[in-house]
């Protein structure tokens, strides 16, 4: 490989995520459990725990997905209050960072603010925000703002609320916390103090929540496009992607640790997490045989047809999944067949040329080709050659880490705690106990500094 | 308590779901034979007397922490209590009156959010209720639907939720999407704030309404998992809600599946005309603030009249009395912790503490006296508020409780697995768009 012996290794960063709504999930198999009851977060948190993992992450969404006017019943349907799932997984996780992902346009930066702090302080530091925006209409039709927001300026916003989030996090000093009985002083005068005037919000008042144990609770985000890089670059202390191929992946940690250099940050304070899923076995033969098998079961025919309905934008139900992909064109400006679903084919025409092109050139049918274009199985093989994947991946700079979800929730992610975990700690590349008491320590970020320190005049 | 500071109380962190009442299905069975008065016990901070964190036993500087709030929590559920509030507002904390935007450095201005410490107390107890005052005004009603159904998912069946109106104008600057006036005392006793406060009650009701039908959007059943035909729920069973007001729309269906008790127990803390007629029409329990036996009985028949009002039907609204408390404790009178609590919080000679509900320095027979006194007019319970954390909740456990059940007013076991079973409120709650 190519670090040098005597080197110290990287630390692979992993995150556990716990599978909401979606088709990879078996929820058939016997042996699959509640997608809602506290037992099924506590037993994944408490596996990652064990497994010396950073933190345990919760994906969002704000509506039910639909198909047709139809809510899909074929997937996962149902997800819990994010903030609410990760307070009570603070009770019965020591180390774990929580990791909430909350939407910067259906939630105001006050109260966003307060809750992700207040999740820092009753978890003793170890809450984390992944910042997404939204600016589709059928979301906005559940919130009092409702579907306003241009798409143009969903980062607009979200710039902002994190401006405004940062100014209230600074809004206390550690310092202004006093707590002098004798002397009957709380707190120094103007602690808590905020105001901010923008293109987008217009607030202020006093905020009640005294600094956050990790000075700025720790901020996760995704991004592709290039705004969204940048943005990310710029903005947050660890990024997921969604490049799980080598090569792929390594360009655009590059791309991004460069960005993040040119906003005057320290590249390696910038943490580049891809999704990966598993599959293990005994032999690589058994792991690739259950590899096929998971992508199979997760695309049945009638998933196949709704996963291209997706970027066909029509009604795909009448063609055979069997058979070979629709001879129709996508609906291009047809309202949104599938709503409630991130739109991860934006160019609809030339993917359903590239689909009949690789569909073509392998003989693949309708299911062959929704298996093949929405199912990965990231690192497949015995626990040492996935165990070798991972690390080399790191150590070549391929990422900093994953965050990994299995097929089968909950106990999913106790063979790769169980079998993949300790080759890891015997290779010098994950942790055998934690080191640092908050989120940020274990990650290796340091702890920003308040803003406030220097640029807020103080009332005394 | 500990020397470490810490509240001792039985420890119980895990659920064993193999013994936990809540998840058997005996659903409107769970009941008690015998009914004893609702006790219920209020948490704010480090106690609702605006002194309380200069006291020895007072911890101010744990106020944010974790353990703080587990272990009062689990010292009220060592008493039996029926549930436990976790008080919160939108803002800061302040006074009834205090000036809301007043740079105060002699008063405990920090505050944690109620829902969440709720979520995190919620492992580590089983039995006592969990209700957190919740802001309606300005939030979002999808998100407050979502997560006190997750809070009664988490805690299996235990979530209630305390409805709260902000008129203020400083609350709604925390925001900047609305402009309203500032409130003073003297708006609302001169009835200048009266086209407001209703509007805000209005709007508050609204809430409660659309969260209420996002709790029934999921049917019971909706999740069938049938294998054959791979449907993991059964999309008839998922409903939209459609709410229409004049201040915000929801659509839904909620994305979280209907909690364990379909719905969470809903209150409301209420001191007048319009804040009745709120709870008559869409709480389960209303907070009411008896100053003496004959405010008590006013009260009472006020909250009835405003039933009749809103033509309130099925179960009757629980009244409960709230009470603050500075108990005999520590070896020294409640009347004189008052005095010097009232001296330390620097209030004017002769003005001791007022505060919305009436204030009880005195013995544990003392407060027994008063919810016996209180009970026989036909309240349901009492909500005590100590005054001194943890000193008043510690007495309230160790001295009035047990008082209180000598005299058959409080109850000697957890009797169900539910916090609607507690309070013998219906636990078979059918979804609203279930076809019958």
């Amino acid at each position: 490989m190519s670090t040098p012996t005597g080197t110290p290794r990287k630390q692979i960063i992993l995150g556990a995520y716990l599978g909401g709504v979606n088709h990879h999930t078996l929820w058939h198999l016997p042996e699959s459990g509640s997608q809602i009851d506290f037992s099924t977060f506590e037993h994944t948190a408490r596996t990652a725990e064990r497994g010396r993992f950073d933190f345990f992450f919760l994906a969002e969404g704000l509506a039910l997905r639909e198909r047709d006017g139809q809510v899909f019943d074929q997937d996962i349907v149902g997800r819990p209050d994010t903030f609410t799932v990760l307070a009570s997984l603070a009770a019965v996780t020591e180390h774990l960072g929580l990791a909430a992902t909350i939407n910067a346009t259906f939630n105001e930066p006050y109260e966003l603010a307060r809750q992700i702090v207040s999740l820092d302080h009753l978890s003793g530091g170890r809450a984390a925000w992944n910042v997404v925006t939204s600016f589709d209409a059928f979301t906005g039709a559940n919130f009092r703002r409702g579907g306003f927001l241009d798409r143009s300026q969903r980062y607009e916003r979200a710039a902002e609320t994190i401006e405004v989030v940062r100014s209230l996090w600074d809004s206390w000093a550690a310092e202004d916390l006093v707590i002098d009985k004798e002397a009957g002083v709380f707190s120094r005068s103007g602690a808590g103090s905020f105001a901010h005037a923008g293109p987008q919000f217009d607030v202020g008042g006093w905020f009640g929540v005294p600094r956050a144990p990790q000075g700025h609770p720790v901020i996760l985000q995704a991004g592709v496009s290039p705004q969204g890089r940048d943005f990310a670059a710029a903005n947050s202390d660890a990024i997921f992607s969604p490049y799980g191929r080598f090569d792929e992946a390594r360009a655009y940690y590059q791309d991004v640790k460069a960005r993040a250099a040119g906003f005057g940050r320290d590249p390696d304070h910038l943490k580049i997490l891809p999704s990966a899923s598993f599959v293990l076995g005994a032999t690589e033969k058994e792991a690739q045989d259950k590899a096929r098998w998971v992508r199979e079961e997760q695309v049945t025919g009638r998933t196949a047809q709704i996963l291209l309905e997706q970027i066909w934008n029509r009604d795909l139900s009448a063609y055979d999944p069997d058979g070979p992909l629709p001879d129709v064109e996508p609906a291009l400006d047809a309202p949104s067949f599938i709503a409630g679903r991130a739109l991860t084919h934006a160019d609809r025409p030339a993917t359903v040329a590239r689909l009949r092109a690789q569909a073509e050139a392998n003989g693949w049918s309708l299911r062959q080709t929704a298996v093949e274009e929405f199912t990965r199985g990231s690192f497949v093989g015995t626990p040492t050659r996935v165990a070798d994947a991972l690390d080399d991946f790191v150590q070549d700079d391929g990422s900093d880490g994953f965050v990994i979800g299995s097929y089968l929730v909950p106990t999913g992610l106790d063979e790769f705690v169980d079998d993949v975990v300790p080759l890891l700690q015997e290779r010098g590349s994950l942790r055998t106990e934690y080191t640092g008491t908050t989120l940020r320590d274990n990650l290796g970020l340091p702890t920003p500094a308040r803003a406030g320190d220097a640029a807020v005049a103080r009332a005394v | 308590m500990t020397t470490d500071g810490s509240l001792t109380a039985p420890q119980d962190p895990a659920h064993d779901p193999a013994d936990d009442p809540a998840r058997e299905p005996a659903a409107g069975h769970d009941q008690a034979p015998a009914s004893t008065p609702i006790v219920a016990v209020a948490l704010d901070g480090a106690g609702w007397h605006p002194a309380a964190w200069r006291e020895p036993g007072a911890r101010p500087e744990a106020l944010t922490d974790a353990a703080y709030w587990v272990g009062l929590t689990q010292l009220a559920e060592a008493g039996l209590v029926d549930l436990v509030t976790f008080e919160d507002s939108f803002g800061i904390p302040v006074g009834p009156w205090d000036d809301p935007a007043a740079d105060r450095t002699d008063r405990v201005r920090v505050r944690l959010d109620a829902e969440l410490v709720a979520a995190r107390v919620a492992p580590t107890t089983r039995h006592v209720g969990l209700v957190p005052v919740v802001t309606v005004t300005h939030t979002e009603p999808f998100h407050v639907a979502k997560a006190l159904a997750t809070l009664d998912h988490t805690s299996r069946g235990r979530a209630g939720w305390q409805v709260r109106a902000s008129p203020s104008g400083t609350e709604a600057r925390l925001t900047g999407r609305r402009d309203l006036p500032e409130i003073t005392q003297e708006d609302y006793t001169s009835g200048r704030a009266d086209e407001q406060v209703a509007e805000r009650f209005a709007e508050a009701a609204a809430v409660v309404d659309a969260v209420r039908a996002l709790w029934d959007s999921w049917e019971d059943d909706a999740e069938i998992r049938d294998v054959a035909t791979r449907r993991f729920i059964d999309r008839d069973k998922v409903h939209r809600v459609d709410v229409e007001t004049p201040w915000f729309s929801v659509r839904g269906p909620s994305i979280t599946p209907r909690p364990p008790q379909g719905q969470p127990v809903v209150t409301a803390l209420a001191h007048a005309t319009v804040p009745y007629e709120l709870a008559a029409r869409s709480a389960d329990v209303v907070f009411v603030t008896p100053q003496d036996d004959a405010t008590a009985a006013s009260i009472l028949a006020e909250v009835r009249a405003a039933e009749e009002r809103v033509g309130r039907t099925g179960e009757p609204l629980r009244v409960v009395a709230d009470l603050a408390v500075v108990l005999d404790t520590n070896g020294r009178a409640g009347a004189e912790r008052l005095a010097r609590l009232d001296a330390r919080a620097g209030s004017a000679a002769g003005s001791g503490w007022v505060t919305d509900a009436r204030v009880l320095a005195g013995s544990a027979a003392d407060v027994a006296d008063v919810v016996e006194a209180w009970t026989a007019l036909g309240y349901d319970g009492v909500r005590l508020r100590p005054a001194v954390l943890p000193d008043d909740l510690e007495a309230l456990v160790t001295d009035v409780l047990p008082e209180l059940r000598r005299r058959g007013l409080a109850r000697t076991a957890y009797d169900a697995g539910s916090l609607r079973g507690l309070l013998r409120l219906p636990t078979d709650v059918p979804s609203r768009f279930a076809v019958v």
